[in-house]
């Protein structure tokens, strides 16, 4: 490897590196603001000035410099001292330092950066220039007048949100960032503008003047708003979570979070089950834990086990699964099923619900197909990564299903199964690119699968994996996509209908089940049922609306928890804060609710569970690998069941990204975005 | 003889425009004579005769000609190669391109054919600036007529296969920076992209391109016609060659003139634009090389000739060789802060020194051309100014400071007796007595 010596010290480099890149190899602190690893190099801020030889004598921008051998860079020259206090000076004489009002305020870079780099006063007596705020919609909360023009945000959402919609208008010291005519940025990523912004021109509209990052107690955690599992860190205070942040997770989300990820969390205090509640006379009526209890043994022990239906929903732990499924199991409940939106999948093999590839393993595919998965509404981070491979490795798509704006081309193949059936015969156009891929990858949405013919759906999708070599040694592009974070725990642990037992969508027919029990089932229809509904969860939603007894438990942020995510990768969550009021974990819930039942499951801690739960099912113990990072033969001929499949065309779960969840739909924000985007659709229609 | 250059000499015939500009003139004045037999030789034979002549490139920054087309692939890719003709004039005090895109377009297409040659490029773009329309019209039907007399498009009968777009710009400074010009060619703002890669490695749409000013690529057929040697002929070593300058201000015949390199300044000014207005003697300043370039005093000018090492010696430059001239009438701290107003004004605003910092000096140097300012003002403009030059993605920076720069070099105790002025009739004015005591 090339070396090049940063303040005399010798340094080994990888060819291709910036100067910013060796510098820091060698330990060296750069100050920047418009560069980002994961954005295109504007070099306009100028804050990261060196000084190199052999090269002219001034100083030049290290993070566009490529790096060559046996260049001396320095970091600590009176030339490169003067550049960055020069570069500083200029940054600030138009900035406001309204620090102290500013949300930026303790976790800004120019704070830090005038702090570290800067001069210690300032020379400028002039009037500052002040530029309107803009608006960018319900998220985004602009003071345009501390902007730096670092286009941070223009670079983001054109080049990782594929959406461009902010740019940078005018010239001079007239410019200014905006978006265009004042509208509402739709990107479900737009959120992550924020994060990105190194001074306080954009910052959270709902956090706003809410608190300062010191005073924020900081829990590092996973998502569950979609089945990505994206890293996430809840930053609370006292016993409210006032942010969610994204974390880096190189293999799921980057350094990305959705509008959702990050902006529902003002769901977690609304619209809260803080207390059990009991239906008397028709109305629910708020009761005791041990009243609560009482009435539900009481229908358990008169109901018989195969009149028992158990729904597990979108959002629930691996623990509390594990738990009910323990308790019920035990009382010879057959009825179990954590697919509320009845996807017909979960027959072994284990791989044929995951996302086998993993997520990076979309940077190494060389085309796609998607099926029946509106992925820039289902996992817009993922949405992401694939437009990324895209644009850098002109990566072929191809789309069976919604034709829907992902933000990239694509070539659109049809709209339903019979679409898929004619790809497989087919010869040219994309079945040949896929054929021709060194490594194909297949997409399965929850749209395709969720249906009545979804395991033949599923089968004919192996068919078309086989023909085109989606799984190959050493590589497997099987991919399930999920919409539910609990639904790869669920399906590995089981939480299916036994021999004989009901299906979720058969448990709420009318007649079904005569006992519900609803693990946190929210997107279930239960107009038909005339069951005795128990629900245990933590938001007053559908399923908390038709019980007859309701269990307050705990939100995702609120309990230790494993989930898995659709790579079939277990994460564990954290608790950031307690369970609201008398709401407790779901697991201790069900744990109480045995010992009523007679039927004492057999831990007394969260620990004794997963030791069991490890002991059953040790994939859950595999913390963070992903499976499909060591592929492993999978017979494509055992997944899913052939069968009749209708010509009815595939549609994504999700209506309404803002709505997908019980959290999100008692979020005012995600209500406020819901209703800014369908207006900003509606005037482009108009315009159209 | 008036001057030192010979009639017969002179490579832009019609500068005038006293001819006819169309193709027919323009064979008579010796265009598209022999273009054959140069094309008839190896793209290096040319290089290398460009590089013999000596030509440096006349946008301003003087850099050679021929050179700078050997830094294209020697052979081309799947990636076309593009010439660019920079044809976005828009200097303050610089006119000459304007004149050859009126009079002589045929030197400048003849010109564009065997540079494409030379660079291996199919496809040539001339962005021109959006205030030339005039000039537009005449290249736009100097090119048609070429097209129909087949001296350039595919199958001309010079035997390279070569197309010639006109682009009109928007009317923007700063798209007269070769990669702010390539963006803006290619439909984006005109903001200048970081170097390297520079154009010859990926210029427009990612291709190698080289981008050439108009006078550059004008003056390449009548120098290989002549020879190299011929061209080498004039003017110093290094700094050889005919170059156009345009003279204006305070002389009494304003001018664009054709000369050889290293004339002398005064020489320049007294036989071509009838000396200084009221004499030399009245001469106070003259800014040598167009807007952007440092001013030199009247006792320099003296002795200045005009070529790219004496006038830098002199720290200040040739740049386009556009001569300002300012006698004794004229108030040069309110001429540089309308300068600075300009390079505010016309700063892409992309990168920070010169977005704030062009700001920043044009508004102290209001206040120095009003005597408003504070004596310690000074020093610390010049430090503004020394923050933004070299500092920035491309030249604008520099620009924008050496006009101040200058002024300050050679004039500053002008800009200290009228502070010191303001403030002895103003005793209100905070620091007033501390100036008069000084």
């Amino acid at each position: 490897m090339p070396i090049a010596k940063v303040n005399g010290v010798e340094v080994e480099f990888e060819p291709g590196m910036t100067v910013l890149q060796v510098a820091e190899l060698a330990g060296e602190e750069i100050p920047r603001f418009c560069y980002h690893e994961r954005l295109s190099i504007a070099g306009n801020c100028r804050m990261c000035l060196v000084e190199v030889k052999p090269g002219p004598p001034k100083p030049q921008a290290s993070c566009a410099l490529p790096a060559a051998p046996n260049q001396e860079i320095f970091t600590n020259t009176p030339m490169v001292k003067k550049a960055r206090e020069g570069v500083m000076e200029f940054l600030l004489i138009n900035h406001p330092l309204d620090c102290p009002i500013c949300d930026q305020g303790g976790e800004c870079d120019l704070q830090d950066q005038s702090m570290g780099f800067g001069r210690d006063g300032s020379r400028y007596a002039q009037n500052k220039r002040a530029v309107e705020e803009k608006f960018m919609g319900p998220l985004i909360k602009t003071v345009m007048t501390r902007c730096i023009q670092c286009t941070r945000c223009v670079r983001f959402i054109t080049e990782v949100a594929g959406q461009p919609e902010i740019g940078l208008i005018s010239r001079g010291e007239d410019v200014e960032i905006t978006t265009y005519l004042e509208q509402a940025v739709t990107s479900e990523l737009s959120g992550n503008v924020i994060d990105l912004c190194p001074v306080g021109a954009l910052t959270s509209k709902p956090y706003a003047f809410n608190a300062r990052p010191w005073e924020l107690k900081k829990t590092e955690s996973i998502d569950v708003m979609d089945a990505m599992g994206a890293a996430i860190r809840v930053d609370a205070r006292a016993n409210a979570v006032l942010r969610v942040l994204p974390r880096v997770n190189d293999e799921i989300n980057e350094e990305w979070n959705s509008d959702k990820t990050r902006y529902a969390c003002d769901g977690l205090s609304r619209q809260r089950l803080d207390q059990p509640y009991v239906r008397i006379d028709g109305k629910l009526k708020p009761a005791a834990w041990a009243e609560a209890f009482a009435a539900v043994a009481a229908k358990v022990k008169a109901t018989a086990p195969d009149r028992v239906g158990v729904i597990a929903g979108d959002l629930q732990d691996a623990e509390s699964m594990k738990a009910a499924l323990d308790l019920f199991g035990g009382l010879g409940v057959k009825s179990l099923d954590c697919r509320q939106d009845g996807a017909q999948i979960g027959a072994r093999p284990r791989e044929s619900w995951l996302f086998n590839s993993t997520f990076a393993g979309l940077d190494e595919c060389d085309a796609v197909l998607l099926i029946g998965s509106n992925l820039r509404l289902e996992a817009p981070v993922l949405n992401a990564r694939l437009r990324r491979n895209w644009v850098g490795r002109d990566v072929k798509v191809g789309v069976i299903g919604e034709q829907a704006d992902l933000t990239y081309a694509y070539d659109y193949l049809g709209a339903g199964p019979a679409s898929l059936a004619s790809l497989i015969k087919a010869r040219t156009g994309f079945a040949k690119i896929l054929k021709d891929a060194q490594k194909p990858a297949i997409v399965i949405g929850a749209g395709a699968l969720a249906r009545e013919d979804g395991a033949a759906i599923l089968a004919l999708a192996a068919e078309a994996a086989s023909k085109f070599g989606v799984v190959v040694e050493g590589w497997n592009g099987f991919n399930v996509l999920h919409g539910a974070a609990s639904r790869v725990g669920g399906l590995d642990l089981g939480f299916t209908p036994g021999e004989g037992g009901l299906t979720a969508l058969d448990q709420v027919k009318k007649g079904g089940a005569d006992l519900l029990f609803l693990l946190g089932a929210d997107e279930i229809d239960l107009s038909a049922t005339d069951a005795f509904v128990v629900y245990l969860g933590s938001h007053g939603d559908a399923g908390a609306h038709r019980a007859d007894v309701i269990l307050p438990g705990a939100a995702y942020t609120e309990k230790d928890g494993i989930y898995v995510n659709t790579e079939g990768r277990a994460q564990m969550a954290q608790r950031a804060v307690f369970p609201r009021g008398q709401a407790r974990e779901d697991w201790a819930i069900l744990r109480a609710l045995s010992d009523h039942l007679g039927a004492k499951l057999p831990y007394d801690s969260l620990a004794q569970l997963r030791v069991k739960l490890f002991a059953e099912h040790p994939t859950f113990g595999a913390i963070d690998h992903a499976p499909g990072s060591t592929p492993a033969a999978l017979d494509l001929t055992a997944v899913g069941v052939k069968g009749e499949i209708s010509d009815a065309p595939f549609a994504s779960p999700v209506k309404d990204f803002y709505f997908t969840n019980p959290i999100a739909r008692a979020s005012v924000t995600m209500a406020e975005c819901s209703a800014s985007v369908a207006a900003a659709r509606g005037k482009l229609l108009a315009a159209e | 003889m008036v001057g030192i250059l010979e009639d017969k000499d002179r490579i832009f015939t019609n500068l005038y425009g006293l001819h006819d500009w169309r193709l027919a003139g323009a064979k008579t004045r010796g265009a598209w004579n022999l273009t054959k037999d140069i094309l008839a030789q190896t793209p290096e034979w040319i290089c290398e005769q460009i590089k013999n002549s000596g030509l440096r490139g006349r946008g301003g920054a003087g850099f050679s000609t021929g050179l700078k087309w050997t830094f294209m692939p020697k052979q081309e890719s799947e990636r076309p190669h593009y010439l660019v003709v920079n044809a976005d004039e828009s200097e303050p005090g610089t006119c000459k391109d304007r004149e050859i895109l009126r009079n002589d377009p045929h030197l400048l297409i003849e010109g564009a054919l065997i540079a494409s040659y030379a660079i291996r490029a199919h496809t040539c773009f001339i962005y021109m600036r959006g205030e030339y329309v005039l000039e537009r019209e005449h290249l736009e039907a100097a090119i048609k007529e070429a097209y129909e007399a087949k001296l350039i498009g595919k199958g001309n009968i010079h035997g390279w296969d070569c197309d010639i777009h006109v682009h009109h710009g928007g009317g923007a400074y700063i798209c007269g920076d070769e990669t702010a010009l390539l963006e803006s060619l290619e439909g984006k703002k005109g903001q200048p992209r970081l170097k390297p890669p520079f154009p010859a490695g990926a210029g427009v749409y990612g291709c190698p391109t080289t981008v050439n000013n108009v006078e550059s690529i004008s003056v390449v057929g009548t120098i290989l016609r002549r020879g190299a040697e011929w061209f080498a002929g004039f003017g110093r070593r290094n700094n050889s060659g005919t170059t156009l300058m345009c003279v204006s201000g305070h002389v009494e015949r304003p001018c664009n003139v054709e000369q050889a390199m290293s004339i002398p300044l005064k020489q320049l000014l007294e036989d071509h634009c009838g000396g200084v207005r009221g004499g030399w003697g009245y001469l106070k300043a003259i800014i040598p090389g167009g807007s952007s370039v440092r001013m030199i005093p009247a006792h320099e000018a003296e002795t200045a000739l005009m070529d790219f090492d004496s006038l830098s010696s002199l720290k200040s430059g040739l740049g386009t060789a556009a001569v300002i001239v300012m006698d004794q009438s004229t108030d040069l701290v309110r001429a540089i802060a309308r300068l600075s107003y300009f390079y505010k004004h016309e700063s892409c605003g992309q990168c920070t020194p010169c977005r704030e910092g062009t700001g920043w000096m044009w508004r102290v140097m209001e206040r120095m051309a009003t005597g408003e300012a504070e004596m310690k003002e000074i020093d610390l403009l010049l430090d503004v100014a020394s923050q933004v030059e070299g500092h920035t993605i491309c030249g604008l920076g520099d620009a924008a400071a050496w006009p101040i720069q200058g002024l300050f070099r050679h004039f500053r105790p002008e800009v200290e007796a009228r502070i010191t002025a303001y403030r002895a009739g103003r005793p209100h004015v905070q620091g007033a007595t501390l100036a008069a005591a000084e």
